[in-house]
């Protein structure tokens, strides 16, 4: 009963958010504000529904519901309990449902928002509540994770194994919040469209949205990179697959939003740019969830294999993308442009910024769809790899990376280069002592690595000179400048840590430069070198886990003396799916890894293995989680919150050492 | 009858989500307007603040003020009219609620009423005792797993959990208990041809070398066992020696109990190469086990079911299997032109299609339309 339950919240979402689409907007044209006042508590009951189709499908997970197909296709009676939990999502139905569950969390919390007018929160529900309904009958005529069957079979095909892992638990989720997060950004953008009014006061509003979205989007890419990572077995952290740059994309463009509102909030400018590139984030999420979902990646053909799912997500896609391009193109011109300012100065960097992270994600929109296009004309099928990437989203990032501290450090409107210079000076020619230390001690080694490492120091140090030079004025002592930089805005320390996340990122990935990689068989007892660690094989062993069975290797891995690490690698085969998954063996040496691959294993008893010393690796993840909690900081920045001037006052009192 | 209570229930409520804010006052909802002014204000504070803090000089603050100002003048343009009250809005008001009151439970309901399987929800006993077996064959699993994984060399344990991997479908662990069994307890024509089935089990019904090879084992063992002859016949019929497949098949066929349940799935082989001696065909006949209604109706149910569309691939290939096990070949060749035009545009599918019957042997009819 709980799924048919949960089908029919479903059903009857759709019904309410019909009237939450229709009703408010109708009421919003004819200025009554009964009828704009029922959006709000429409939007709370279709996310109690939804909410109560995904706990119902839970359930039916949980109990091993075989009377569901989805149950069926994707859980088996053995599970453990976290994986029939995470097996929810681990499907294309589930995770539409999970898309929508988001959808309609964020169409709560803007409900329940008291720092929106009550015209722009109609607007903006109305268009979220069209894009519900759009994936509503998308999730109930082709993907319906409901459907039931009859008579039930006795066990479960269980879930696709390489998804069985904690990983993959939390990954769609945090991607997800991210991608649906900017549906906000797009609502709130269409709704001052629709207005034909936009201000500094919209900037304000859309911004927490806009931060939101780019934290947990960056946490689902960091996640996502690093589940790739140790289970896929192959060693690296992005591989530019379109999967990964379906997230890219859209992550490129509200970083791009991100800067951009801050200027339409600053200064009055870049509004129509804002507006523009609030569309195309979302355009770019709604794209992600496309080639994702449609199964256009494996093939275009495969594509045809289920033509109705993926005509309905490409026409979902069309409507909505080509709808508001339409109405940008209609209504923008009516919207007041900012006004100007000079080429030195903070809004003048944030341009810059805008427009090679525009271009950055243009590249990279190139490589993933170009493919996609031949194969569909000439039937030809292309990888577009990292050699394309080194040659084009490189040399973009690589110039924006150099002038963000100096952007950072501008003052808004009329910025004075040479003193931004002298500011910046102590952290350049430190980070230039980084790097030439650097090539004088790993001499011979990859010319890039050292001055990418460089650059990163470059970045950290910039972020933290900001802060130094925000709260300390020459002669006075250390504890008044450590009082001042307490008291500066949350933001501020936001937009440092955010950069210097940044920074920690390019360092790691810089140091992979360094990165080295064995491939050996050995017998056990016997030793292989990597990035000078000895690593002793010291037994193959098999054990049952309680939906697989596993071979594992037991590695020690030594250091000049004693040993420091013990790592285990193993294969896991999963009957209920006959597939077998890697498991990589990783040891964690202070930033740096060694990370095990088990490999075939001969009849005379040697051992295939790859190895890989990666240096300073887990700073490619920690720079992204730092970046995240910069963007948190900056969200918890109690100036953003003030929605009336009357809460204004206190709260400013509340910021000391002013 | 619970279910549809708790549907009207929420039916109910969330109608009432539409028409409780219709009935409450235009003032109590806040202001209608960005409150542009607070805005403005907010920014000058700031301005202060850096302008205190020597970010800003003190006339660039002045400017900036002055700008900040000069947009608060802007951005206050003229108010647009409410309409709270009067007869329009109280006509708006009506015209929602009837919108609410029609649209929200009529989409509801129309929606689940096209995609939904009330009928299923309310057949508890049933799924209640499919759980039960269920998890008994679960739990003996387990138990014996986790036996066997203490005792690997439990010839015993094997030997009962061989054939329940069988049944499950679980041919790769079929495979493997089968021949720790040999292993350990020595071999019996059943563990040499349940190896072989899972093994063929394994590979998707093709009788490999290897499972011939356990086959002809089981055969040597036990030359009137039944089941290595009918798989060495499918072997020989896969390998393209047809004279040698329907010579075993009617060997087969007249060696058989009268009662054997195998007798229709050989009979259904046989036919493929154009009809069984008409002897045998009739002794056969009256010998087909009599099928007992509730199968009869589930199987009517399905195909009832699969008629109106909506089937998925596997209950199109159960629908084809059922008839051709209840000797049903017309309705089996029928059905299987149905399921090949319900998923022509399902590319494995219709693969799946094609190898059921090449197995039932109704590839012949089967591309007639």
């Amino acid at each position: 009963m709980t799924a048919e339950l949960g089908h029919f919240a479903l059903t009857l979402a759709l019904g309410l958010s019909l009237m939450q689409c229709a009703v408010p907007f109708w009421g919003a044209r004819a200025g009554d504000p009964v009828l704009m006042g029922l959006a709000a508590p429409v939007a709370l009951s279709v996310f109690g529904l939804i909410a109560l189709a995904f706990g119902a499908l839970v359930v039916a997970h949980v109990g091993s519901d075989f009377s569901v197909l989805n149950v069926v296709e994707n859980s088996h009676t053995t599970k453990p309990l976290l994986y029939k939990i995470t097996g929810v999502w681990g499907n294309h139905e589930g995770s539409m449902l999970l898309w929508i569950v988001i959808l309609a969390i964020f169409g709560a919390l803007v409900a329940l928002s008291d720092s929106l007018s009550l015209r722009l929160k109609t607007n903006a529900l109305a268009v979220q509540a069209a894009i519900t309904i759009a994936f509503l009958v998308f999730i109930l005529f082709s993907s319906n994770p409901f459907e039931r069957v009859d008579p039930a079979p006795a066990e479960g095909q269980d879930l696709n194994p390489v998804l069985q892992d904690l990983g993959l638990a939390i990954h769609p989720p945090l991607l997800y919040l991210g991608y649906v997060g900017f549906s906000m950004t797009f609502a709130l953008a269409i709704a001052a469209l629709i207005e034909g009014r936009i201000d500094a006061g919209w900037a304000r509003a859309a911004r927490p949205w806009a931060l939101l979205a780019w934290c947990f989007l960056t946490l689902g890419i960091a996640m996502g990179s690093y589940w790739a990572y140790y289970e896929l077995g192959w060693g690296g952290f992005w591989f530019w697959d379109p999967v990964e740059n379906a997230s890219l994309m859209p992550w490129l463009a509200g970083t791009a939003l991100l800067h951009s509102i801050v200027v339409m909030e600053k200064r009055d400018a870049l509004k129509v740019w804002t507006i523009l590139l609030a569309i195309l984030t979302f355009s770019l999420s709604l794209l992600g969830t496309f080639l994702v979902r449609s199964g256009v990646l494996t093939s275009v053909h495969a594509f045809a294999v289920d033509p109705a799912r993926g005509t309905f997500i490409l026409v979902i896609l069309s409507v909505f993308i080509g709808g508001s391009l339409a109405l940008f193109a209609w209504r923008a011109p009516l919207l007041r442009p900012g006004g100007i300012f000079a080429p030195i100065s903070r809004e003048g960097a944030l341009i810059l910024n805008n427009l090679l992270l525009a271009s950055a994600c243009a590249t990279v929109f190139i490589g993933t769809l170009y493919p996609l296009a031949l194969e569909a004309v000439a039937g030809a099928k292309i990888s577009v790899g990292a050699p394309y990437y080194d040659l084009t989203f490189v040399p973009l990032i690589v110039p924006l990376l150099l002038v963000l501290p100096i952007g950072q450090a501008l003052s808004w409107k009329r910025g004075d280069l040479l003193a931004v210079g002298q500011r910046l000076l102590a952290a350049l020619a430190a980070a230039l002592c980084v790097t030439l230390a650097l090539i004088a001690w790993r001499s011979g080694g990859p010319v890039m690595a050292p001055i990418g490492v460089g650059l990163g120091a470059y970045l950290v140090l910039a972020a933290a000179s900001e802060i130094w030079s925000r709260s300390h004025q020459p002669g006075r002592p250390l504890a008044v400048a450590l009082r001042r930089a307490r008291g500066l805005p949350l933001s501020a320390w936001g937009s440092a840590v955010a950069h210097g996340g940044v920074g920690l990122m390019v360092i790691g990935i810089a140091a992979q430069g360094w990165s080295t990689e064995t491939i050996a068989t050995a017998r056990p007892g016997s030793a292989i070198e990597v990035g000078g660690y000895r690593v002793e094989f010291r037994d193959l062993g098999s054990r049952v886990g309680p939906n697989y069975r596993e071979e594992v290797a037991t590695l020690v891995i030594g250091g000049s003396s004693a040993p420091v690490a013990v790592v285990e690698s193993g294969k896991r085969f999963f009957p209920a799916r006959a597939t077998t998954t890697t498991e990589a063996g990783i040891a964690t040496l202070g930033l740096s890894q060694v990370y095990v691959s088990l490999g075939e294993t001969y009849p005379d008893g040697s051992v295939g293995f790859r190895l890989y010393h990666k240096p300073l690796v887990l700073l490619i993840w920690i720079g992204a989680l730092v970046m995240a909690a910069g963007g948190a900081l900056s969200l918890a920045d109690r100036r953003v919150r003030i929605g009336a001037a009357v809460r204004a006052r206190p709260v400013s009192a509340a910021v000391p050492a002013e | 009858m619970a279910l549809w209570c708790v549907m009207a229930l929420m039916t109910g409520a969330a109608v009432m989500a539409v028409l409780w804010p219709l009935s409450r006052r235009g003032a109590s909802l806040g202001p209608v307007e960005q409150d542009d002014l607070g805005f403005y204000r907010d920014q000058l504070l700031e301005i202060d603040r850096e302008a205190d803090r020597g970010l800003i000089a003190p006339a660039e603050a002045e400017a900036a003020k002055a700008e900040a100002g000069r947009r608060l003048l802007r951005a206050k343009g003229p108010a647009r009219p409410l309409a709270t009250t009067g007869e329009p809005a109280l006509r708006r008001r009506r015209a929602a609620a009837a919108l609410g009151l029609s649209v929200v439970p009529l989409v509801g309901l129309a929606v689940y009423g096209a995609l939904g399987s009330p009928g299923l929800a309310t057949r508890p006993s049933l799924d209640l005792a499919a759980g039960g077996s269920r998890t008994e064959i679960g739990a003996l699993i387990a138990k014996v797993e986790t036996h066997l994984a203490a005792n690997p060399n439990d010839a015993r344990g094997w030997d009962v959990i061989a054939p329940v991997y069988l049944r499950v479908g679980r041919f790769e662990d079929a495979a493997r208990a089968f021949s720790a069994a040999r292993r350990l307890a020595g071999d019996n024509p059943d563990r040499a041809a349940g190896y072989g089935e899972a093994l063929v089990g394994a590979a998707g019904g093709v009788v490999s070398r290897e499972a011939t090879t356990a086959f002809e084992e089981a055969v040597k063992l036990d030359p009137g066992s039944a089941r290595p002859r009918f798989y060495l016949a499918m072997a020989a019929e896969q390998d393209g020696k047809s004279d040698l497949a329907r010579a075993e098949y009617e060997r087969l066929v007249r060696s058989a109990p009268p009662q054997a349940p195998w007798l229709p799935v050989v009979e259904a082989r046989l036919a493929r190469f154009g009809g069984a001696p008409s002897g045998t065909q009739q002794q056969a006949a009256p010998a087909r086990p009599e099928v007992a209604p509730e199968i009869r109706a589930m199987v009517d149910g399905l195909d009832a079911r699969l008629r109106q569309g909506g089937g998925n691939a596997d209950e199109w290939l159960r629908l084809v299997r059922s008839y051709a096990v209840l000797g049903e070949r017309d309705a089996a060749a029928d059905r299987l032109n149905q399921a090949r035009l319900a998923l022509a545009a399902d590319g494995p599918a219709t693969a799946r299609l094609d190898g059921l019957a090449q197995e039932l042997g109704l590839g012949q009819r089967g591309t007639s339309p």
